[in-house]
C-alpha cells in the first residue's frame, strides 16, 4: 500500500466505522465477558474502537515519518498487520484509564485481535472493490 | 468507378465540415466513442467505459492487431520474457479487472494445486519487500486474463481493423478518424469503392503504444554503413543469436543497464548452465552506478555493480501514493525533474538474477565496462570491434560476434504518422519530455472541440501528471481518468459505490456486460 498522511487517517476512521462496527456487534456477546453484563462488553469494545481510532492518529504520524525513509514510500502489509502488537497494547492501556473497571485482557484480546485481522483484510483485499479512487488516492476519501 | 480517398483540400484543413467529407465521397460512420491502437491502452479505456454503461455499439477500436496483448507479448518475448516468465508489474495491477481484487497472487494461489503451492503467492505477498521480493504475475496468466475479459466486454464487436491515418476536428463539434482498412475489405453498406472509411465520433481516445523504438546512434549508423545485422535490438526478434551462441562460442556485447538489458544478460547465462553455451558477456555501461543514488536519506535507492535498482519502473507511491500527489502538482521542468529523479534508467533486484550474475561474474563469462563509445568497426574473424574510451580507465578496444542494443530508446512521437498530424495539424503540443501534452484527465491540450475531447494514454503522455503511464496500472488509472472526465459531460456513470460493487460482482461471476 501506497499511503498518504490523510490516507491513513481517513482509511482507519472508515474501516473502523464500517467493518470494525460490524464486526464487534457480532463478535461482542460471544466474548469471554468473565461475569460482566452484556452492555458493559458493548461499551468496552466500542470504546476499545474509538480508541485506536483516536490514538492511532498519532501512531498514524509516526509511520508516516517512518515512510520517508522509504524509497518506495510505501507501507508493506506485513508492517500493518504486526504493528497491531504495540498499537493492541497502548489501546488496553489507555482503555483502563478511561474505564473503570477496566476491561480483562480475556475480553480485550480477542476482540482487539480479530477486529484488526478484518481490518487488515478487508484493506488489503475487497476494500478497493467499493471504493475504485481509493487505491490511486494513497487511501484518501475525501 | 474511382475510389474514394483523401483529398488534398482535406489533408491541408485543420477542421472539416460533414460536407467537406461528403463532396470527397468518403463513407462516414457514426459512433460516439473512438479509440485507437487497438493494444492494452484501447483495451483499458474500453473495459472501464463498458463497466461505467456505456454500449459496446457506442465504442469503435480502431486498430491494426488481433488481440489487445498482442504487441504487448510481442515486445515482451522479443525481450526476453516468455509466457512462463514473471513480468515486472505488482500483483494488484490486473490487467483485467479494474479494481486490483482478486489480485494476480490470490488467484495463483487459488490455481495451484497442494497446500504449499498454493501458500507461496499468499506468503510472497504478505512478506514483500521485506523478507521475499515483490509478488510479480506470469505473463502468461495476465494475457489469459485480458482475453477473457475482452470476450466479456465484447471487444471483437467493437473493433474495425486498419491504419488510421488522421483525427481532425468537426465543424460543429467531435471528430473525424479516418482509417485506411486493409485492401479488400468491403466498403461499408452503401458506399462505394474507397480507399478509407471516416468515423464521426464525439470522443476519441489515441492509445498507439510506442512510436517507434530506435538504436542507439552508434549502432544506428554503424548497422546502416556495414548492413550488418549481428547488431541487434532487443525489442525485435534476434532469438537466432541465442540459437547460434548454443551452437558454438561466441562473445555477446549488451548495451544498456534497464530491466530488459538484465533480462538479456539472464538469459545468455541461462543458456550456459542449461545448454551449455559457451558465452562470453560484455556489458558495456554508459553510467555506472557505483553506490545507493540521492543526496537525501529520504530520497534513495539502491545502487551498485553498475545498476540501479527498484522494484518497478518507478517507486511503488507513484501510482497512488504521496509521490503521485506531489508530482501532480509540479509543472513544466520540475515535474520532468521528478519524474527523471524517480525513474531513469533502472532494474529489479531479483535473488534469482543477482546469483546468477554474480556467479558469471566470478568465473569470468560476464564482464562489465565503462565508457562513451567512439568507434564501431568490423574486425577479422567475425568480430565487431567497439573502441571505449572512459575517463578512468583509458582507452579500451572490446571485440564481440553480437551486440544487443538494450538501451529501449523510444522514437520522437512525430515520427509516428497520425501523432505528427495531430501535432501539425490537430492543435496538440508536447510536454517537458517532447511527449503529448495531457491534463490531467488526460485531455490532450489544445484538442477540445466542443462538446467531444480528445485523450491520449500510455507511453505518449510520459512527462505528464502521472509517472507511471507506461504500465498495467498506469493505463488504468487514464482510463479511470478519461471515463471520469466524460461520465462529468454526461457519456457513461460515474462509477461510485454501488455500481463499482454490482460490475464487480459480474466480473466474479464471469457475467457479460450486456448492452
Amino acid at each position: 500500500m501506497t499511503p498518504t498522511l490523510f490516507g491513513r487517517i481517513q482509511t482507519r476512521f472508515l474501516l473502523l466505522a464500517t467493518v470494525g462496527l460490524m464486526w464487534t456487534a457480532i463478535v461482542a456477546p460471544v466474548l469471554p465477558r468473565s461475569g460482566a453484563s452484556i452492555g458493559t462488553v458493548y461499551t468496552a469494545t466500542l470504546l476499545a474502537l474509538v480508541v485506536v481510532a483516536v490514538v492511532g492518529v498519532i501512531w498514524e504520524l509516526l509511520y508516516h515519518s517512518i515512510q520517508q525513509y522509504r524509497w518506495e514510500k510505501d507501507w508493506p502489509i506485513l508492517f500493518s498487520l504486526l504493528l497491531g502488537i504495540p498499537e493492541g497494547v497502548v489501546a488496553y492501556y489507555v482503555l483502563g484509564t478511561l474505564l473503570d473497571p477496566a476491561p480483562t485482557p480475556l475480553t480485550f484480546t480477542p476482540h482487539f485481535v480479530s477486529t484488526w485481522l478484518v481490518v487488515w483484510l478487508t484493506a488489503v483485499g475487497p476494500f478497493r472493490v467499493f471504493l475504485i479512487r481509493w487505491r490511486f488516492r494513497g487511501g484518501r476519501i475525501l | 468507378m474511382t475510389e474514394a480517398d483523401l483529398t488534398p483540400e482535406l489533408i491541408s484543413s485543420r477542421r472539416w465540415s460533414d460536407q467537406d467529407v461528403q463532396a470527397a465521397r468518403l463513407p462516414v460512420v457514426d459512433v460516439p466513442f473512438v479509440t485507437i491502437g487497438g493494444g492494452l491502452g484501447s483495451f483499458a479505456i474500453t473495459d472501464m467505459l463498458r463497466i461505467a454503461g456505456i454500449p459496446s455499439t457506442a465504442i469503435k477500436v480502431l486498430t491494426s492487431i488481433d488481440r489487445p496483448d498482442q504487441t504487448y507479448q510481442f515486445l515482451a518475448e522479443n525481450s526476453q520474457i516468455p509466457s512462463e516468465e514473471r513480468l515486472r508489474s505488482d500483483s494488484g495491477s490486473t490487467m483485467d479487472n479494474i479494481w486490483g481484487f482478486p489480485s494476480y497472487a490470490l488467484r495463483e494461489a487459488a490455481a495451484s494445486s497442494g497446500l504449499k503451492a498454493k501458500l507461496k503467492p499468499l506468503w510472497t505477498v504478505l512478506t514483500e519487500p521485506v523478507i521475499a521480493d515483490y509478488f510479480t504475475p506470469q505473463a502468461g496468466k495476465v494475457y489469459e486474463g485480458v482475453t477473457n475479459e475482452a470476450e466479456r466486454i465484447g471487444w471483437d464487436s467493437m473493433t474495425a481493423k486498419g491504419q488510421v491515418r488522421m483525427v481532425r476536428a468537426r465543424h460543429g463539434g467531435g471528430y473525424f478518424t479516418v482509417l485506411t482498412p486493409p485492401r479488400g475489405t468491403p466498403p461499408p453498406p452503401g458506399s462505394g469503392p474507397t480507399k478509407r472509411v471516416v468515423y464521426r465520433s464525439s470522443h476519441v481516445h489515441v492509445a498507439v503504444g510506442y512510436p517507434g523504438v530506435k538504436f542507439l546512434p552508434d549502432l544506428q549508423a554503424y548497422r546502416q554503413t556495414h548492413n550488418d545485422f549481428r547488431v541487434v535490438n532487443a525489442y525485435a526478434p534476434h532469438e537466432y543469436v541465442y540459437e547460434e551462441l548454443v551452437r558454438r562460442p561466441g562473445t555477446v556485447m549488451v548495451r544498456g543497464s534497464g530491466v530488459v538489458a538484465t533480462r538479456i544478460l539472464v538469459r545468455l547465462l541461462e543458456d550456459r548452465e542449461k545448454h551449455g553455451a559457451q558465452t562470453t558477456v560484455l556489458h558495456l555501461f554508459r553510467n555506472y552506478v557505483e553506490g545507493p543514488q540521492g543526496e537525501s536519506r529520504r530520497f534513495r535507492r539502491q545502487g551498485r555493480n553498475g545498476f540501479a535498482y527498484q522494484a518497478f519502473n518507478y517507486p511503488k507511491a507513484a501510482w497512488g501514493g504521496q509521490l503521485k500527489e506531489k508530482l501532480e502538482g509540479l509543472e513544466g521542468q520540475e515535474r520532468a525533474d521528478l519524474i527523471n529523479a524517480m525513474g531513469g534508467t533502472n532494474t529489479p533486484l531479483r535473488r534469482r538474477w543477482d546469483h546468477i550474475i554474480e556467479g558469471a561474474r566470478a568465473d569470468g563469462s560476464y564482464r562489465a565496462w565503462v565508457g562513451k563509445v567512439t568507434s564501431i568497426e568490423p574486425g577479422p574473424d567475425q568480430v565487431i570491434n567497439t573502441t571505449i574510451v572512459d575517463p578512468a580507465q583509458g582507452t579500451a578496444e572490446l571485440g564481440a560476434n553480437y551486440i544487443i542494443d538494450a538501451t529501449g530508446l523510444e522514437s520522437d512521437i512525430s515520427e509516428h504518422r497520425l501523432l505528427a498530424d495531430l501535432l501539425s495539424h490537430g492543435g496538440a503540443g508536447r510536454n517537458p519530455f517532447g511527449r503529448l501534452d495531457v491534463e490531467p484527465t488526460f485531455e490532450v491540450r489544445g484538442t477540445r472541440n466542443d462538446p467531444g475531447r480528445l485523450y491520449a494514454s500510455g507511453s505518449i503522455t510520459l512527462g505528464g501528471y502521472y509517472a507511471g503511464v507506461d504500465s498495467f496500472l498506469g493505463l488504468q488509472y487514464a482510463a479511470l481518468k478519461i471515463a471520469d472526465d466524460l461520465a462529468s459531460t454526461g457519456f457513461g456513470k460515474r462509477i461510485r459505490l454501488g455500481r463499482s460493487t454490482r460490475e464487480w460482482w459480474r466480473w466474479m461471476r464471469n457475467g457479460p456486460i450486456p448492452n
